[in-house]
This record gives C-alpha cells, sequence and structure tokens, in this order.
C-alpha cells in the first residue's frame, strides 16, 4: 500500500479521480502512484521542491488583483490529474461540437439575429449586455470566422460524466502557465515512465500556430499578442506564449492604423500586422468606437476591422458568449442550431426572466446559486455576480422584482483530486480547463496541462484569487507516446525576428540608461562614504562637492541605500518588466538579484566604511548583468538601443563629474574623486606619474579614446551604433543623431585638456541631451 | 418646411495636439416620415490625411478622420439643406405603463430602433435614486406613456433651470439633477433617466434648432449651439416620440435631427483621440433658417 495515501479518503456524495465508486484505484494513476509511492519522504519532498525551484528560477507569476497589485508565485499543485486517453477523446468530441455551437451563436448575434427574431434568444439579454458591442454589429471577421481559441471549464458530477461549467471566449488565458506545469511536472517527475506515455502539449501549440499563420493575409505580416500590458494579471504568461511562438509582444499604444490597415510601430517605421491574438477584453481596445476611457487601446481599430484588413483572435465582442444567462439557453439551441442535443451538457441555469423558470427558482432558492445574470464569472468563482438582498425583502421577493436581471445555477458538486498536504495526499475539489484551437482541419485541443485545485473546505471554492492552486493535467495512453515539439521534424529555417518593436526599443534604451544610472550613483555613493571615513569631517571640500552632486542626481546621502537608489533602479525595473519577452531568465534573474541585494543590506550598515564596502558588492553585481548583455544577448537593434542608452549615460555621468571635480583651479583632493569615480586611479598613475590636476584627469576621462571611462570612448561607441541603427542614411544624409554625434566626436578627438573649461563640459551635456531627444523622435514615434 | 443650415465648429489648442484620429457625427441623414436631406456637406480645415465616411450601429453619418500632423486649430463646417416633415399626430393610442411592458418584450427585434437598446443603464446615464423618486412622483398611475412622457418633461422643467455655464460635457444627470440646473445635455439625460427608470425606453437625439422663431413666438433656448432632446418609445402602435424637455415641447417643425443613441456618447458631435497636455477651447457658430417661402 503507497504510504502516502494512508489518509486518503474520498468524500461523501461527490467522485474521485484516483479511486472509482468500489474504492478501486483507476487503471490509470497506478504507474504514477507506484513510482510515488517508491519514493522515501525526504526523496519525495526533493522531488517537490525541484518544480517549485523551477517555477521561481523562470519567474512564473499571477498578479494578484487588490490593493498592493503584488506579483505571485505561481500556486503549482504539485501532484498532476491524470485521465485516460479515451475518456479525454470522448470529452473533446462534447467540447468540439460546443465550439461549433458557439461560433453559430455569436455569428447571428453580429449579423442577422435570427435568434432573437425567432424567439430562441431574449433581445434583452443582447441589448443590455456590456459586451454585445454595437460597432462589430454586421461586421464580418477578415478570417471567416469569430472563434479561434477557446477554453472550457469542466467539471465531474458525482455519477461520473461531465460537465461544463464556463466557457472561456473572451481571451481565454492558461495555455502558457499550462505549458509551465507541464515543465515543472517534468522536473519533479523526470522518471520516463509513466511520462513517456502521456500526451504532449507542444503540437497543440504548433497547429494554432500555423492556423494563425495559415488566415487570409497573414503570409506577409506579422503576427502578434496583444497584451494589455504589465499590469495585468496574466502578463507573464502573454510575454511568454509571445516568446515560445515566436511572436511579437504588442500593446494597444505600439498599433497605429493608416489607410484601414493595422501597423506596428518600429524603429525601422510602421509594419503590416496580419494577426492579433488579443488578450486584452474587447472594450478597451479602441477608445475610438469602443470604450473612451481606455488607455490600452488603438485608436481606429474597429474602422481596420470593418474594413476587413486584420485577424482578430478572437473577434471583438465574442466575450458575449461567456455570459452566464447564455448558460440557459445553449442547450436549446444546440437543438435548433445543430438539430440534436449537446453531447456534453452544461450546468444546469435557469435565466429568472421567464415564468416557469422563475417560479422554480423562487421554490428551490436555497438549494441554488443566484447571481447576476450577465456576470461573466465562472459559476464556483466567488463574489462575481452574487447580490445582496435588500433589507425587509424575503428572497422570493427579490427574485420576482429583480427578474430578468438574474440567473441561477446548480452548486457544482465537482470530484476530488489527490493533492499534497506536506505530509501526504489529500482529496481535492478540481475543474479542469480545456483549450480548443481552430484550425483548418477542426478543432484542436490542448490535451491537458491545466487544472485548478480548492481548498479542503469545499467542493465549490476553485477560485486561483481565493487561494486556490493549479495543477497539471496527465492524458494518458496505455503505450509510448511519440516526441514532439514546436517545429516539425526537419524544418530548421531562419525565421525573420521582425523589426523592433519602437515601445521595446524606448524600454530598453532607457533600461541602458537607469542601469548605467544606478552605477554612477552606487560610484558616487561609494566615493563619498571612503571620503567621510578617511577625513571623518562631514563639511571637508571633497565631502560637501560628492553631497552636492549627488543632490543634483536626486539622491540623498542620508536616506537609507535601497531608498536612495531606488530612484534610478525602480525605473530600470519597470522598463525592463514592460518588455519581459525580449529578456532571458538570466537577464532577468540579474536584476532581481541586484535588488533583492540592496532590500537584504538597508538598515543593517553602519555609516563610511561598511557602507562603501557593500557598494563595491552592488558595483559587481551590476558588472555582472552588463556582462552578460555584453556576452550573450544578440547584436540585434535591442542591442543597440541599450548599449547607447548606457553609453549616453555613461557620457553624461562623466562629464557632470568632471564638471564638478577637475575644472577651476586645482583643489587638492577633487581631481582624485573624479578619477576613482571613472575608475581610473591606476592609469592615472602609470601614465602621468604625478598627482592628478584638473588636465591629467580630463585627458584620461574626457579625451583618451582607448578609455571606456572616457568621454570619447563612449562617443565612439554612440557613433558606430547609430551607423547600424535604420536610417542611418538616406539619399546621401546621415540620421539627425549622427548629425549631433560625428561633429562632438571630432571636437573631443582633437580638442586639449585645456580646452575643456565648464562652460565647454556643459555644451557637451546639451549636445548629448538633444542626441537623446533626436534618438526618440527618429525611432520611437 | 425646408431649412438651410449652417454650422461651424472649431477647437483651438494651446499646445500642438499629436496627430490623431477623430470621430464626427454631425450631418443630418433622411428619417422616414420626419426629415429629408436635399444636400449636405461637411468640411474639414485642415484637411484630414484620411477619411472614411460610414453609418454607425443607429444609423447616424459618421466620419472617422485621421490627421497626420499636429494641430494647432480644427474646423468642422457642415452646410445642409433639410426638409422637415410634419408629423401629424393622431389620438394617443399609447399603452399605460403596465402594458408597455409586455409591448417591449413582444418585441423580437435588435434593429437600431428596437427599444430594448433604451431600457436600461448607458455608459453616461446610470440609475438614480432621486430622479427615479421624482420620475415617480410626477408619472401617477393609469395614464398611457405618451401622456407620462409629457408630463415627466413638463416636470422636468419646471424643476430645473438652464444655466449655459453651471455644468459641462462630463457632468452627470446625478449630478446636474442634484443641482437642478444645466444645459439641454443636462436636462435630456435627466429625462432619460426619469424615463428609463418607469420603464419607458429613451434615447438621446442631437440636432438643430431653428434659429428665430415663427413670428409672434418666442426664440426656443439652445438655439446658438448644437441641441438636444429626449425620444421615447411609447409602444407598438404610437412607436417614438420626441420631446424637448429644456423647452417644454413635443418635438415639431423646429427640430432637425443630426443624430440619435443612447445618451450624449453615442451621438458625440466630435469624438477624438488627439493627445495634448495643453488647454482646449471650442467655438460653435450655428444658422438655421427657413428657406424663403416654405415657412407655412
Amino acid at each position: 500500500m503507497n504510504p502516502y495515501l494512508a489518509n486518503y479518503t474520498p468524500l461523501p456524495g461527490v467522485a474521485d479521480e484516483l479511486f472509482d465508486a468500489d474504492g478501486t484505484m483507476r487503471p490509470v494513476w497506478a504507474p504514477f502512484m507506484d513510482q510515488l509511492g517508491s519514493l522515501s519522504p525526504a526523496d519525495l519532498a526533493a522531488h517537490l521542491a525541484r518544480g517549485d525551484q523551477y517555477l521561481r528560477d523562470a519567474g512564473v507569476y499571477y498578479r494578484h488583483y487588490g490593493e498592493d497589485q503584488t506579483e505571485r508565485d505561481w500556486p503549482l499543485s504539485h501532484i498532476p490529474v491524470i485521465l485516460h486517453e479515451d475518456d479525454w477523446t470522448r470529452l473533446c468530441d462534447g467540447l468540439a461540437q460546443r465550439a461549433d455551437l458557439l461560433e453559430q451563436v455569436v455569428a447571428d448575434l453580429y449579423g442577422d439575429n435570427r435568434l432573437v427574431a425567432e424567439g430562441h434568444l431574449p433581445a434583452e439579454l443582447i441589448a443590455q449586455n456590456p459586451e454585445w458591442l454595437r460597432p462589430l454589429v454586421g461586421v464580418k471577421p477578415a478570417s471567416g470566422h469569430f472563434l479561434h481559441l477557446l477554453a472550457f471549464e469542466i467539471g465531474r458530477s458525482p455519477d461520473g460524466s461531465w460537465l461544463v461549467l464556463g466557457d472561456r471566449t473572451q481571451a481565454p488565458s492558461g495555455a502558457g502557465f499550462a505549458l509551465e506545469n507541464r515543465v515543472a511536472t517534468a522536473r519533479m517527475f523526470p522518471e520516463p515512465f509513466p511520462r513517456a506515455n502521456t500526451l504532449r502539449l507542444a503540437g497543440f501549440f504548433r497547429a494554432f500556430r500555423d492556423a494563425m499563420n495559415a488566415l487570409p493575409g497573414a503570409r506577409d505580416r506579422q503576427a502578434a499578442v496583444l497584451s494589455p500590458g504589465q499590469g495585468n494579471d496574466t502578463y507573464f504568461e502573454h510575454s511568454y506564449i509571445a516568446r515560445y511562438l515566436g511572436l511579437m509582444l504588442l500593446e494597444g499604444e505600439d498599433l497605429i492604423v493608416q489607410d484601414g490597415a493595422v501597423q506596428v510601430r518600429t524603429v525601422s517605421g510602421p509594419q503590416p500586422v496580419g494577426v492579433l491574438w488579443r488578450r486584452l477584453d474587447a472594450a478597451y481596445a479602441d477608445p475610438l468606437e469602443l470604450e473612451e476611457s481606455s488607455q490600452i487601446g488603438t485608436a481606429g481599430l474597429v474602422e481596420a476591422l470593418r474594413r476587413s484588413n486584420v485577424n482578430m483572435v478572437n473577434a471583438l465582442g465574442s466575450g458575449i458568449l461567456e455570459t452566464r444567462a447564455f448558460m440557459a439557453f445553449l442547450p436549446k439551441l444546440a437543438q435548433v442550431l445543430l438539430g440534436g442535443p449537446l453531447t456534453l451538457p452544461n450546468i444546469a441555469t435557469w435565466w429568472c426572466g421567464q415564468d416557469a423558470e422563475r417560479a422554480y427558482v423562487r421554490d428551490n432558492a436555497d438549494a441554488l446559486f443566484i447571481g447576476d445574470a450577465l456576470s461573466r464569472g465562472l459559476p464556483f468563482e466567488i463574489g462575481t455576480g452574487e447580490t445582496a438582498i435588500p433589507e425587509g425583502q424575503t428572497l422570493g421577493q427579490w427574485i420576482d422584482a429583480q427578474g430578468a436581471r438574474l440567473v441561477a445555477q446548480e452548486p457544482a458538486k465537482l470530484s476530488t483530486s489527490p493533492a499534497w498536504d506536506g505530509a501526504g495526499l489529500t482529496p481535492r475539489p478540481m475543474s479542469i480547463r480545456v483549450f480548443a484551437a481552430r484550425t483548418p482541419d477542426g478543432w484542436v485541443f490542448l490535451p491537458g496541462g491545466y487544472a485548478r485545485i480548492g481548498q479542503p473546505s469545499g467542493t465549490t471554492a476553485l477560485s486561483m484569487q481565493s487561494g486556490g492552486s493549479v495543477a497539471d493535467v496527465w492524458v494518458m495512453r496505455d503505450g509510448p507516446v511519440p516526441e514532439e515539439t514546436l517545429f516539425e521534424p526537419g524544418t530548421i529555417r531562419r525565421q525573420e525576428t521582425g523589426a523592433l518593436p519602437s515601445r521595446v526599443a524606448d524600454n530598453l534604451y532607457w533600461l541602458g540608461r537607469y542601469i548605467e544610472r544606478t552605477e554612477c550613483a552606487i560610484r558616487l555613493l561609494r566615493a563619498y562614504h571612503l571620503r567621510l571615513t578617511e577625513t571623518g569631517n562631514a563639511s571637508d571640500v571633497c565631502v560637501t562637492r560628492i553631497e552636492s552632486l549627488l543632490g543634483d542626481w536626486g539622491l540623498s546621502v542620508d536616506a537609507p541605500l535601497d531608498r536612495a537608489l531606488e530612484s534610478a533602479l525602480g525605473p530600470a525595473r519597470h522598463c525592463a518588466r514592460r518588455m519581459r519577452d525580449r529578456f532571458a531568465d538570466d537577464g532577468w534573474n540579474a536584476l532581481a538579484d541586484l535588488t533583492n541585494q540592496l532590500e537584504n543590506l538597508s538598515g543593517h550598515l553602519i555609516w563610511g566604511d561598511d557602507t562603501a564596502r557593500m557598494l563595491g558588492v552592488l558595483l559587481r553585481k551590476i558588472t555582472g548583468f552588463n556582462g552578460l548583455v555584453h556576452e550573450n544577448m544578440h547584436r540585434s537593434s535591442g542591442w543597440r538601443f541599450l548599449t547607447f542608452g548606457r553609453a549616453l549615460e555613461r557620457a553624461d555621468g562623466v562629464t557632470a563629474v568632471l564638471d564638478r571635480f577637475a575644472t577651476g583651479e586645482a583643489v587638492p583632493g577633487l581631481p582624485g574623486v573624479a578619477l576613482e569615480f571613472g575608475d581610473s586611479t591606476i592609469t592615472h598613475q602609470r601614465r602621468y606619474r604625478i598627482e592628478p590636476i584638473p588636465a591629467t584627469v580630463i585627458d584620461l576621462l574626457a579625451l583618451d579614446r582607448h578609455n571606456p571611462r572616457a568621454v570619447l570612448y563612449q562617443l565612439t561607441t554612440m557613433r558606430r551604433i547609430a551607423q547600424d541603427l535604420p536610417f542611418a542614411e538616406v539619399h546621401g544624409r546621415v540620421s539627425p543623431v549622427l548629425k549631433l554625434l560625428r561633429p562632438l566626436e571630432t571636437r573631443l578627438t582633437v580638442a586639449e585638456p585645456g580646452d575643456l573649461d565648464t562652460a565647454a563640459l556643459a555644451d557637451i551635456r546639451q549636445i548629448l541631451n538633444q542626441v537623446s531627444i533626436s534618438l526618440s523622435a527618429t525611432y520611437m514615434v | 418646411m425646408l431649412y438651410d443650415i449652417g454650422l461651424t465648429v472649431t477647437y483651438r489648442y494651446d499646445v500642438p495636439s499629436d496627430r490623431g484620429k477623430t470621430l464626427v457625427r454631425l450631418l443630418p441623414t433622411d428619417i422616414a416620415r420626419h426629415q429629408s436631406v436635399r444636400s449636405s456637406q461637411l468640411l474639414v480645415d485642415p484637411v484630414p490625411a484620411e477619411r472614411h465616411d460610414e453609418r454607425d450601429f443607429f444609423g447616424n453619418a459618421m466620419s472617422v478622420l485621421s490627421f497626420s500632423q499636429p494641430l494647432t486649430e480644427v474646423s468642422y463646417c457642415v452646410t445642409a439643406q433639410v426638409e422637415r416633415i410634419a408629423e401629424v399626430r393622431g389620438l394617443d393610442l399609447s399603452p399605460t405603463l403596465g402594458s408597455l411592458a409586455g409591448e417591449i418584450a413582444q418585441h423580437r427585434q435588435l434593429g437600431p430602433r428596437a427599444p430594448h437598446h433604451f431600457v436600461s443603464a448607458s455608459p453616461r446615464v446610470s440609475p438614480d435614486a432621486a430622479i427615479t423618486d421624482f420620475a415617480r412622483s410626477v408619472a401617477g398611475s393609469g395614464e398611457t406613456s405618451l401622456h407620462i412622457v409629457e408630463r415627466v418633461g413638463q416636470a422636468l422643467h419646471e424643476e430645473m433651470r438652464f444655466d449655459a455655464t453651471a455644468t459641462d460635457v462630463h457632468t452627470s444627470p446625478s449630478d446636474a439633477f442634484a443641482n437642478r440646473h444645466g444645459v439641454c445635455q443636462d436636462f435630456s439625460h435627466v429625462m432619460i433617466a426619469a424615463l428609463r427608470a418607469l420603464g419607458v425606453p429613451a434615447g438621446y437625439v442631437s440636432g438643430f434648432l431653428r434659429t428665430l422663431p415663427p413670428e409672434g413666438q418666442p426664440r426656443l433656448e439652445g438655439a446658438d449651439a448644437m441641441h438636444a432632446w429626449v425620444s421615447a418609445w411609447c409602444g407598438t402602435e404610437t412607436g417614438w416620440i420626441e420631446y424637448d424637455p429644456t423647452n417644454a415641447c413635443l418635438v415639431a417643425r423646429d427640430h432637425i435631427t443630426v443624430a440619435h443613441g443612447r445618451d450624449y456618447g453615442d451621438v458625440a458631435p466630435v469624438k477624438g483621440v488627439l493627445r495634448t497636455s495643453g488647454n482646449q477651447s471650442s467655438l460653435h457658430a450655428v444658422d438655421v433658417v427657413p428657406v424663403d417661402g416654405t415657412d407655412r
């Protein structure tokens, strides 16, 4: 007997995935349970920890809605739910029928409205529905279909049959998390058997991507994921799946509509987009014709759709099918539109706008879940659609008064599946999310990957937001399953990576600048603390000058380190987050590491030497990040903008320091600060063999084209990069950026140290500022 | 009655706006048994880089304009000749409120004139307890719905004060009603909220008023700019009727329709996604003059 099942007792009145009604383990589970049972508690703990570690390293998170908007670790439930392929195939047949039905319904709602005219759907459920988007009425989708990617939430009833709990048609999320679940379970249970008999997930994504690329006009145009941005709860998934499928990750502001065609703003100018896999709610997609207040949409998108110029996955307005009250009508609509019953029923639902149904709900109110008819929440999502009954009204009176605004559903008594409670396995309620993609050969289903596991307390509370977790789902065959990958065997071909979206270029450029700004701040702070230690005098001229320059940079020496540096590092993190799909996990982790290090330090430091030493540690962390960029990042235009930003910021930082510490009459100690900031003390000693004076320091930190800390060196870097950017030369004329950089580079090439007085240094900074503005104006609009 | 209509709307921006898109609903259209458009044109200065003329869901004429250059000033100039057809109103056959609900439910259509679009909250008109109480207190019982529309409109006209400066385009009906003042937009939004609270489908109409009244009649309020009033559905037999709460009258030959929808948001004459950090100001000039000899 498996020791971890000692306390596993299925609950009365519900089905269990592991054991059948007679208490016999279902054969499909046996190989996995045997394997699990053979592990010692210590080994098992180590196995499970590997899954958690993987998810942490990969940075898998979802955003928690609420006051703090914090990112939460992905709540993995370690034990997969296991189903047999035969059961799964039957399930998918039923869901394919349902998908076809949904397509016909939505086509009618935005087309002839026959269902309303013939009395199969009440007009008010459509007309009062915020998801019925009037500007889209009569607009035929370019692809010929409204629905391309669907998800169904399904659960098993006490009698063992499956029920559909909800349809996700707006912008179903979770397929990317399913992939991560699968990688995590593979880390936890790497043994080839039973994994070898489990259906793979990659084929689904390949089919979906190929289907998108086969849509009309998609061949010569970009396909992209359209995301609401990093404030969204599933932004991680958007970036993950865009990277996995090689699609651009775009936000509304990346797109413009010209001549009714959708284009992405890139550093090489506007590029046509053929397919948008939409992950934002339709109402926010176009501030011109839909929700006026939307900050995340694209003006003119509806116009583009009206002119059938872009394929939308799924069509704007498809979200109406998620309306809870529709569940009451779909069984009958199946008869009307398909000529037969639903092979997979949905959860019993009554719309209180009909007399007989309302009477039934009134008589059975205590046994039903009653909520908002137009809510799009799933039946078990607590807090969505539950309405309080006003005082002085009985439940029955309330139901009569609200009428058509209410819908009632039977509470789902979901089956249970094993979950790890720290010592053994325990039954928890679960529901499965099944993803379906439309392909030229019909609907294709993602075989498993995503189940919600509820709290022990009940069999209806499954929402992740309220503390549930997510498990992998294994669909198993009796024999081994062939390996599958995203690419068809033997078809290696180098893909065009596509032009860099302007917004991403902007973020990379500013990431480069803020990272360097952080480094400059750390260097100067370190110099401050070293001087403070040496002189023990807070009014020493070096100390006060450093303090004043730090003040110019918005840094206070009195603030704790983490807060002082946050003004530079915070924006750096923000930029990085906004283009998560561009970052390899290592780069992301290096940045996170820097932040963590900073947080750990604060509050534990003694001013002076101790702080200076810790700042040295931070510098090495930042060098680690820069090293990754330098060593690992592909020399594409993304790298160019990042590096350009760093070079510009460094040139500016050094110039500012030179102005403060290497001009005017020689005050002992001041030029040394500049050298230390520029990491050039030793070189100086070797080269000039005198105490640093302004002239030697300017020579080394401004005019030396071999010193990577010198202004001239950075100007040369910038000029070389600018030559590789688009529009570097158009009709024999150089770009505005080069027009500024070339004369400045020449000027410093021929300058003598004495030429660079305060006025000249200020002029250099002024030109650098113009370079920045001109770069933005050329590539980021 | 045949009218010559001239309208100029000018927007000025302190800081040049970003290039952007604008959606314009300024041109009157043919409406059966109501008005017929002899000619109409919209001129935009500067000329937009792109212009697409469409019909929106409610059948209104709309133009989607794109500007490729930053704007400091843009003007929209409408000239039109429209014949306003006098509606013949017969006996009041509209149902009582009690039967109206049943007639709505029987109406199995989702076309632009279907009552279902106009019965519940819309983006700019949400239910308001004070307006609901007011509506119930003036509606009485057993009256026909047509009668109730007139009564509610009349009562609002008496209750609220016309004040051209007290509110702006974003003022909610709740605020306008709480302060008992506003312009035609506020009067109309409050009346829509009141009628919907009683179960009468109600919508928003934008349009023009003749500038100078026929001899011997008072000049109507709202003739200096675009005007707004209310349409209400009074049952299958009567259909849509229109009432102007700002002037307390059923709409007749002095009102020319430009657009109709659920509330102002559906008919906003100029709706733009222009990004500008500075202030903007706008200027309206309207002329609605009967063509000689068609008066009476």
